[in-house]
């Protein structure tokens, strides 16, 4: 038997507010399993389980904070059931959070997605036969909300994330000291590029620019892998994986970095496609655990309404953070001309705990080398 | 054509408000970049691009995009597509 505790979801994490079992006791679990929703200061998270087995008993109700580290449930590891088809409420994250707003419970609505999942068409049916019941959480602007409770809030509390953001920067700012480089880089290439591929596109398969610093950025970590890891009471660990936080700014302040997994190992339609799907649930409150807690370095992008250049903080226990500007048209020398190029000022923070400015810079020539073959990564 | 341009704005307006719930699209001038005026960044662009698409069933090629930053090109472009 093991149990199923709580886990840190971030260096800034203390507690956690149960939202919604998405388990049963006797249900069969298998590592990667959503498993619970705990709120938290980055919205309502669904919370993984790294065992196989069989829920034995749930120790914590819906509505009850707890510490991290309590026990949330009982493992039972034990044979497969031949016989088990139940495995707890199967629901698209789109359904889970209108459910949460009309206040209806997911175990009472029939689903008819993929696997009996619940889609967000089948939760608008529910509504129209289901009255809310005590569940309910508040309703978003756009709806009469059921009921005005406050208890639970699906989303963010902006305060409580300022906050959030507050603790994990002021460490961050004590304990790593940061060094800081930036080089500038030609797009000229890699934005032809992207604009010949996107031309054969539908605007919804359309890929934005960003996936390409994204992966270049992955690959450029195989040559410096010292940026990727985690440093943690005096010791630097290197992982293998490059999980990268993409750090993603929320409407009415705040912003997360939840990790796009295994970047080096994506095609960048794929990257899109899960850069897409990471940002409309970091919007809507429904990030994953494994993405709150594996980031093993954030990428920080301003995107075209941004400025030029951003010095970003690490965040803890990270070790680097990559700063990307928006996209400028300067002048440029080439081949001892001067052409107009579109620039980006890419720069990087990293601690010199674990690395050097002439590593850091080797990371940053790379970067650029990679973004000058767009039609390699 | 994609519409008359009374149905053109009341559907950009309807996937503007699904992007920014909390603005005012009554008091939006409709020469100012949406982007800036109502902290759209470049995803949330990309997103409105293929709502407004599929809603028009129109296809606005990618180097066009930008022809719909405010609204008032937006129903120009869109009514002439």
């Amino acid at each position: 038997m093991a149990d199923f505790t709580l886990p840190s979801l971030g260096a800034d994490m203390e507690e956690g507010t149960l939202v919604e079992w998405l388990v049963k006791p006797g249900d069969q679990v298998k590592s990667g399993d959503p498993v619970v929703v705990i709120e938290t200061t980055k919205g309502a998270i669904e919370t993984e389980i790294f065992e196989n087995g069989r829920v034995g008993e749930l120790r914590v109700k819906v509505g009850e904070r707890v510490p991290v580290g309590t026990v949330l449930a009982t493992i039972v590891s034990s044979e497969p059931v031949a016989s088990q088809t139940s495995s707890g409420v199967r629901a698209s994250p789109a359904a889970r959070k209108r459910a949460a707003e009309l206040g209806l419970v997911l175990a009472d609505i029939r689903g008819t997605g993929p696997g009996d999942a619940i889609t967000l068409p089948d939760v608008e049916a529910g509504e129209k036969q289901a009255l809310p019941t005590t569940e309910a959480v508040t309703g978003t602007a756009t709806e009469p909300a059921p009921q005005q409770s406050t208890r639970l809030k699906r989303g963010f509390d902006p305060e409580l994330m300022r906050q959030a953001i507050a603790t994990a920067m002021t460490k961050s700012k004590r304990d790593i000291p940061h060094y800081y480089l930036s080089t500038q880089i030609d797009m000229q290439r890699a934005q032809q590029w992207l604009t010949e591929e996107n031309a054969t596109r539908k605007a919804a398969d359309r890929l934005l620019q960003v996936v390409l610093p994204l992966k270049a950025m992955a690959l450029a970590l195989r040559k410096v892998p010292e940026l990727n890891g985690f440093y943690k009471e005096g010791v630097f660990e290197q992982f293998e994986g490059i999980h990268i936080g993409v750090a993603i700014a929320l409407r009415g302040g705040g912003l997360v970095a939840p990790a796009l997994h295994d970047v080096d190992r994506k095609t960048l339609d794929q990257l899109m496609h899960d850069l897409n799907d990471l940002i409309l649930r970091a919007r809507t409150g429904m990030l994953r655990s494994s993405e709150m807690s594996d980031p093993t370095i954030t990428l920080t992008n301003m995107g075209d309404t941004g400025v030029e250049q951003i010095f970003g903080v690490i965040y803890p226990p990270q070790v680097a953070i990559l700063g990307l500007g928006k996209v400028v048209e300067r002048p440029w020398a080439v081949e001892g001309k001067v052409e107009l190029r579109p620039i980006i000022t890419a720069s990087l923070s990293a601690d010199h705990r674990v690395s050097d400015g002439h590593r850091g810079a080797i990371f940053l020539n790379t970067l650029n080398k990679l973004l000058q073959t767009p039609e390699a990564l | 054509m994609a519409g008359s341009v009374e149905q053109i704005r009341e559907i950009l307006k309807r996937e503007l408000k699904n992007l920014a719930p909390e603005a005012d699209l009554d008091a939006l001038d409709p020469t100012v970049d949406i982007r800036e005026e109502l902290d759209i960044d470049s995803f949330d662009f990309a997103r409105y691009i293929t709502a407004i698409s599929e809603a028009l069933s129109v296809d606005v090629p990618d180097q066009d995009a930008l022809k719909l930053s405010t609204l008032e090109r937006a129903e120009q472009y869109l009514a002439k597509i």
